[in-house]
């Protein structure tokens, strides 16, 4: 619960890399233009995936290039990449400059928390195991470890930056990106930190959604359709479509902000991260209720706000099973029925699913929603689920232009974890 | 392999890595590889992987140790190349 000595926190910038965006003028674009990403992969159908489809950033190495050296790009991997780039526009959003590579000491104010929720299998797959299973253990070179451990991406990007404060990744599988947030949010509440770069990534290497592949969690039906096969909240939604890319906030200490008179996307009221144990219907693989009600009704304390002052949620919405049962979720724990529920989007419906990097890609589209005042419209869901048909009014099917004051961004992820963050757009 | 076509080849593979873009402008056989161009020394296991399969030949490690400028590794390429 929120108290008095917490500090407040803002937004202060945003970067992102998406299956139908390179950065966030890109993003707001496509989100309000309903342009999906997703494209038929013909990789995918040589290696006898049952789903074809999936969402890649388009065009990204002519920047990568650009932004960085030969050094550099030899020892980033692909989810790396996006984090490096999501990061850098961030960084350049607020107002803030990375040190120069021969500054005496860091940025000891500022840090970074981005994870990753599988991480990087494409080194893995095209260095680690063919040189090991050649025995050939020299040729793996220097560059595989930095790709291959956990905070690959923050380290990166702490070095890029030359961040000083916790340099860290997360992981809680697809709720990775949005705990990011809500870590580095409570980091700076505590006092720990003035700054925080907050988010994940996810690369597209087949073998990360192989093992989708064969849990049958991957949409398998509309291959001959890509852009139509990421279907939340519709009665035809047979799974979801795996995406890729990065979301990166960078979020800051109110004072800090005004004190330099950087632009405020939004104030963070709340956040909130919980796990349900596996008990009470909740899985490995599947939310417990009770635990997702509870969360997003703790990130509302934690915010001292009324549910009814809630007016857009940007979902989870994967176009699982599970769709019907979040909008359910969300209703009780608003205390908010059908009659009077917030407009809700999937982001998905255009970008798929980037598995870590999805709630950290979808709190960007959250803040750029509200700075330019959209709802962007949730594809494929003509066929509403009947199971919340009641609900199918608050769920925009195309772009509406409406003002947003206060936001909730959840995500949930295997393990049965979830976070929750609710933003209020600065000045509203 | 001409001495020339060592020598450019040796420095193609080394400047891929090197963090300092000055020192690249006036570069000779007395450069320090980290030192001057401050080439990462965890990078100095990939040039030595680049010069194998650019010169079609195997570096042991204490000779790999043994290169500090560039100097030093056009003088070990050719070595081994005879």
């Amino acid at each position: 619960m929120q108290t008095p000595t917490l500090k407040r926190v803002v937004v202060t910038g945003l970067g992102v890399v998406a299956p139908n965006a390179r950065n966030t003028v890109e993003f707001t674009e496509s989100l309000r233009g309903m342009r999906s990403g997703l494209r038929h992969l013909p990789v995918l159908q040589e290696l006898g995936f049952a789903c074809q489809v999936g969402g890649i950033p388009q065009d990204v190495a002519a920047i990568a290039e650009k932004l960085f050296s030969e050094d550099l790009r030899f020892s980033m991997n692909e989810a790396i990449t996006y984090a490096a780039m999501a990061s850098l526009e961030a960084f350049a959003d607020a107002g803030l400059k990375p040190l120069p590579a021969d500054a005496d000491e860091p940025m000891y104010d500022t840090g970074a928390i981005i994870g990753t929720g599988i991480g990087g299998l494409d080194t893995f797959s095209e260095k680690v195991y063919p040189g090991v299973a050649s025995k050939r253990i020299k040729r793996l070179g220097s560059s595989v470890v930095e790709q291959i451990m956990g905070s690959g991406a923050a380290a990166r990007v702490g070095g890029l930056l030359g961040l000083g404060n916790q340099v860290y990744s997360n992981s809680s599988a697809c709720n990775t990106g949005t705990e990011a947030i809500a870590l580095g949010v409570q980091r700076i509440q505590a006092g720990l930190a003035t700054r925080m770069l907050c988010g994940g990534t996810e690369g597209s290497d087949p073998h990360i959604w192989a093992g989708f592949d064969s849990m049958r969690v991957l949409n398998r039906g509309h291959n001959d359709r890509p852009e139509a096969a990421s279907r939340p909240l519709s009665a035809s939604a047979g799974g979801f479509i795996p995406g890729s890319g990065a979301g990166i906030l960078v979020v800051e200490e109110l004072e800090s902000a005004l004190a330099r008179g950087a632009t405020i996307y939004a104030e963070i009221l709340g956040t909130a991260i919980n796990s349900g144990g596996m008990r009470a219907g909740g899985s490995m693989t599947a939310p417990s209720p009770k635990s997702v009600q509870r969360c997003i009704r703790q990130a509302l304390m934690a915010a001292s706000l009324n549910p009814d002052a809630i007016d857009y949620i940007n979902g989870h919405l994967t176009a699982t099973m599970a769709d019907p049962l979040e909008v359910k979720n969300w209703s009780e724990a608003l205390e908010r029925g059908p009659g009077r529920f917030p407009l809700i989007n999937s982001t998905k419906s255009m970008i798929g699913h980037a598995l870590g990097g999805a709630g950290a890609i979808e709190s960007v589209a959250t803040l750029l929603q509200m700075k330019h005042g959209f709802v962007h419209g949730s594809r494929n869901c003509e066929d509403f689920h009947p199971d919340i048909a009641a609900f199918a009014a608050h769920v925009p099917q195309q772009t509406r232009n409406v003002p947003i004051s206060i936001a909730a961004k959840a995500s949930f992820g295997f393990g049965d974890v979830n976070s929750c963050i609710i933003f209020q757009t600065w000045g509203a | 392999m001409e001495q020339s076509e060592i020598y450019s080849n040796v420095v193609r593979i080394i400047s891929k890595h090197a963090k300092n873009e000055e020192a690249l402008k006036t570069l000779n056989t007395e450069t320090h590889i980290i030192n001057d161009l401050q080439v990462n020394s965890a990078r100095l296991v990939d040039i030595v992987l680049d010069f194998e399969d650019t010169f079609n030949l195997e570096i042991s490690d204490d000779d790999a140790d043994r290169i500090s400028t560039i100097g030093d590794a056009v003088k070990l390429v050719k070595d081994l190349m005879h």
